[in-house]
C-alpha cells in the first residue's frame, strides 16, 4: 500500500504520473524528497498533509509554475499522458489540458468577474461563439458569478473569488485541474458548496482533479483516492474510504481517537516512536 | 470682451495644447508601469532615441558615422538618399519593436520577481545606455525634424474666432499653433485606440491580467514574455509619437529626454495606472502652469512654470496618493 507507483484502480487510464520527484528551492532548500503519485482519468485525487508538507510544491512542480519561484525539479519525472512535461512552460500545459487553480485564489483584482473568466480562454482559439457557450456553462455551475459579472473581482467575497478562480480554469476546457487548497479561509458551509461543485464538475463534465487540501475531513469525503504527505514524502496512500477508517489518519488528521483528546506534546512523542515509513 | 478675458482664454487654450504633449510622454510611463510594475525612467530617452532614429533614417545618415570617421580617418556622413517620412516612420517602429524585444530578452527577463527598486535602477541604466548609443549613432547636434506636420499659427482659427472679440479693436482671433492642434488630434486617437485595445481585446485583457498578478496570469497560460515585449513595443510607439511631435516643435535634441521629468507630476496627478489619468493629468498641469504664470506669475517675479507642476504634484502626494484616476487600492478587511 505504501508503494505509490501502483496504479490506484486497475483498468482506468492514468493521466498524470509523478515519479519520485525531488524539488529544490534556491538551489539549497530541499522541499520534496521523492514524491510519487498517479492521477487517474475521471477521478478526484486528494493530496493531504499539514503546513509545509509539500502539497503546493507538488502541484507547482506538475504545472511548471516552480520556475518563477526559483524552484527546480532535480530528480524524477512528471508525465502527462505518457509524455514528460519537464520542458514545457505553463502555457503549453494549459493547452494540453492541465491547469492549476492556485492557493489563495489569485484573482485579477482589477478585472471584472467576467473578464477574469475570459482570461481563462486565452490559450484557446475556437472562436467567440464557443467562448460564449463556455461562459454560460461556468455561470450554470456558479450562478452567483453571473449576478456579479460586472463587479471587480477584488471586491467580491472569498467564496466568490474561489468560484472565479475555478471558473477561470474551466474556461480553458481542462482535462485535469490541479486545485490547491480551495477551502482556505472559507466558512464550512461555503467549503461544502465548493466541494459539491467540484464533485459535480467531476461527474458531469468529466474533469479529473488533483486536490491539495489541509481539511482532511472534507477532502476524504469527496475524493476517491488520497495521498498523505509529510515533510516532502508520501507517507501513506489508499482509497479515500480506507484512509477515512485508518486509525492513524483518524488520530493525526481527523482529530479522533479512542482514548479521547491528547495533548500536543503526547502526540509529538507518540509520533516520534511510531513512524509510518520505517 | 475685455482684453484680459480674451488673453486668459488664449492662455488656457495654449495650456491645453502643452498639456497634450506632457500627456503623450506620461502615457508611455503608464503603459509599462501598469503591465509590469516597472517605472520606466528611460521613457523620455526612448522618445529621444526614436526621434533620432527617425531623423537618421529620413536623411540617410550613416549610423556611427562619427565613430567610423574617427577610427578610420574617413569622411562619410550620408548615404546620399532620402527616405520619405512615412517609410521612415514604419522603419522606426520596427526598430522600436526590436528594441522592446532586446530589452525584454536581455534585461527584464532575468529580473522577474525582483524588487521594484532594482527594476527601476535597471531602467536608469537603460536610459543612459540608450542616450549614449543615440549620441554615438547620430551625433549630438540639434536636428530639425520635418515629417510634414504643418507649423506656425492657424489662420483659419484666427479668422473664425475674430467675432468673439465683440467689437474689441485689439483682438484678431485666437492664436493656436497648427502643430499643437495636430498633436491634440494624434493624442486623442492614440488614447482611444489604447483604451479600446486594453479593454476590448484578448491581448489587452491579458495585459491587464499580467499587471494584476504575474503568477495567476502564468497559471492560466498567458505568455508573460510575449505580453511584456508587446507592452514595451507599444510604449516605444508612444515614445516615437511623442518624439515626432516634440522634435517637430523644438528640434531633436538631448534635452528631449528631460521632458520625462515633466511627466512625473503628470503621473502623480493622474495616477500611475490610468491611461485617461495621464491625459487629464497632462491637461491640468498644462493649463494650470500657464494660468498660474498668467495670473500669479507677475506678482512673484515670473518663471513659475518651472516649479508649479512639482508643487501641485506634492500636494497630490499628500492628499490623494493614488492620483485622480489611479487604481483604487483594493483592500478587503
Amino acid at each position: 500500500m505504501l508503494d505509490a507507483a501502483n496504479t490506484n484502480d486497475v483498468g482506468v487510464e492514468t493521466l498524470l504520473e509523478v515519479n519520485n520527484i525531488e524539488v529544490i528551492y534556491n538551489h539549497v532548500i530541499l522541499v520534496l524528497k521523492g514524491v510519487s503519485l498517479n492521477v487517474p482519468k475521471g477521478g478526484i485525487t486528494a493530496l493531504l498533509g499539514g503546513n509545509g508538507a509539500g502539497k503546493t510544491t507538488t502541484l507547482k512542480a506538475i504545472s511548471n509554475l516552480l520556475h518563477s519561484e526559483r524552484g527546480e525539479v532535480t530528480k524524477g519525472s512528471v508525465k502527462y499522458r505518457g509524455t514528460d512535461v519537464h520542458d514545457l512552460d505553463p502555457a503549453d500545459l494549459v493547452r494540453k489540458g492541465v491547469i492549476q487553480v492556485m492557493e489563495g485564489r489569485h484573482c485579477f483584482e482589477h478585472l471584472t468577474v467576467e473578464e477574469n473568466l475570459l482570461t481563462g480562454y486565452y490559450t484557446r482559439t475556437s472562436g467567440k461563439a464557443e467562448m460564449q457557450r463556455d461562459l454560460e456553462l461556468v455561470y450554470n455551475y456558479f450562478p452567483r458569478l453571473k449576478e456579479r459579472r460586472k463587479s471587480l473581482a477584488g471586491y467580491t467575497s472569498g467564496g466568490e473569488q474561489q468560484m472565479v478562480a475555478i471558473g477561470r480554469a474551466l474556461m480553458a476546457n481542462p482535462e485535469t485541474i490541479l486545485l490547491d487548497e480551495p477551502s482556505m479561509g472559507l466558512a464550512p458551509q461555503l467549503v461544502e458548496e465548493i466541494f459539491g461543485i467540484v464533485k459535480d464538475l467531476n461527474e458531469k463534465e468529466g474533469v479529473s482533479f488533483l486536490l491539495a487540501e489541509q481539511n482532511t475531513n472534507v477532502a476524504l469525503r469527496f475524493a476517491h483516492y488520497g495521498y498523505i504527505l509529510e515533510s516532502g514524502r508520501v507517507v501513506m496512500d489508499g482509497p479515500a474510504a480506507d484512509l477515512r477508517e485508518n486509525p492513524d489518519v483518524k488520530e493525526f488528521y481527523l482529530g479522533m481517537s479512542e482514548e479521547g483528546r491528547k495533548s500536543f506534546r503526547d502526540v509529538r512523542s507518540y509520533r516520534r516512536r511510531k513512524r509510518w515509513l520505517s | 470682451m475685455p482684453d484680459s478675458l480674451l488673453f486668459g482664454t488664449e492662455v488656457v487654450l495654449n495650456g491645453l495644447m502643452a498639456g497634450v504633449l506632457y500627456a503623450l510622454v506620461a502615457l508611455g510611463f503608464v503603459l509599462i508601469y501598469k503591465a509590469s510594475g516597472i517605472f520606466n525612467y528611460a521613457q523620455g530617452v526612448m522618445a529621444l532615441f526614436a526621434a533620432m532614429t527617425l531623423y537618421g533614417i529620413m536623411v540617410g545618415q550613416v549610423p556611427f558615422a562619427h565613430l567610423i570617421n574617427a577610427i578610420f580617418g574617413t569622411h562619410i556622413h550620408h548615404f546620399g538618399w532620402e527616405v520619405p517620412a512615412i517609410i521612415a516612420i514604419v522603419l522606426t517602429i520596427a526598430v522600436m519593436v526590436l528594441f522592446a524585444w532586446l530589452v525584454q530578452q536581455y534585461i527584464f527577463r532575468h529580473l522577474v520577481g525582483q524588487e521594484p527598486i532594482i527594476l527601476f535602477m535597471a531602467t536608469i541604466g537603460l536610459a543612459y545606455f540608450l542616450e549614449g548609443v543615440a549620441d554615438l549613432m547620430w551625433g549630438s547636434e540639434i536636428k530639425a525634424l520635418d515629417v510634414g506636420l504643418p507649423q506656425g499659427g492657424s489662420f483659419w482659427i484666427e479668422e473664425n474666432t475674430q467675432w468673439m472679440g465683440m467689437g474689441n479693436e485689439n483682438f484678431y482671433g485666437f492664436f493656436l499653433d497648427q502643430l499643437d492642434l495636430i498633436a491634440t488630434v494624434i493624442a486623442a486617437v492614440l488614447v482611444i485606440a489604447l483604451v479600446a485595445f486594453s479593454q476590448y481585446t484578448k491581448q489587452g485583457r491579458a495585459m491587464r491580467a499580467v499587471a494584476d498578478d504575474h503568477q495567476a496570469a502564468l497559471s492560466v497560460g498567458i505568455n508573460l514574455n510575449f505580453i511584456w515585449v508587446l507592452v514595451w513595443s507599444v510604449a516605444g510607439f508612444v515614445a516615437l509619437v511623442a518624439g515626432i511631435v516634440w522634435g517637430s516643435k523644438s528640434g531633436v535634441q538631448f534635452s528631449l529626454s528631460l521632458i520625462a521629468l515633466k511627466a512625473l507630476p503628470v503621473l502623480m496627478l493622474g495616477g500611475f495606472t490610468s491611461i485617461p489619468g495621464a491625459i487629464v493629468g497632462g491637461l491640468i498641469i498644462g493649463v494650470g502652469e500657464k494660468l498660474f504664470e498668467f495670473a500669479i506669475g507677475p506678482l512673484v517675479g515670473g518663471a513659475t512654470e518651472n516649479w508649479f507642476a512639482y508643487v501641485l504634484a506634492l500636494l497630490f502626494l499628500v492628499f490623494r496618493p493614488q492620483g485622480l484616476f489611479g487604481d483604487k487600492i483594493i483592500e478587503r478587511v
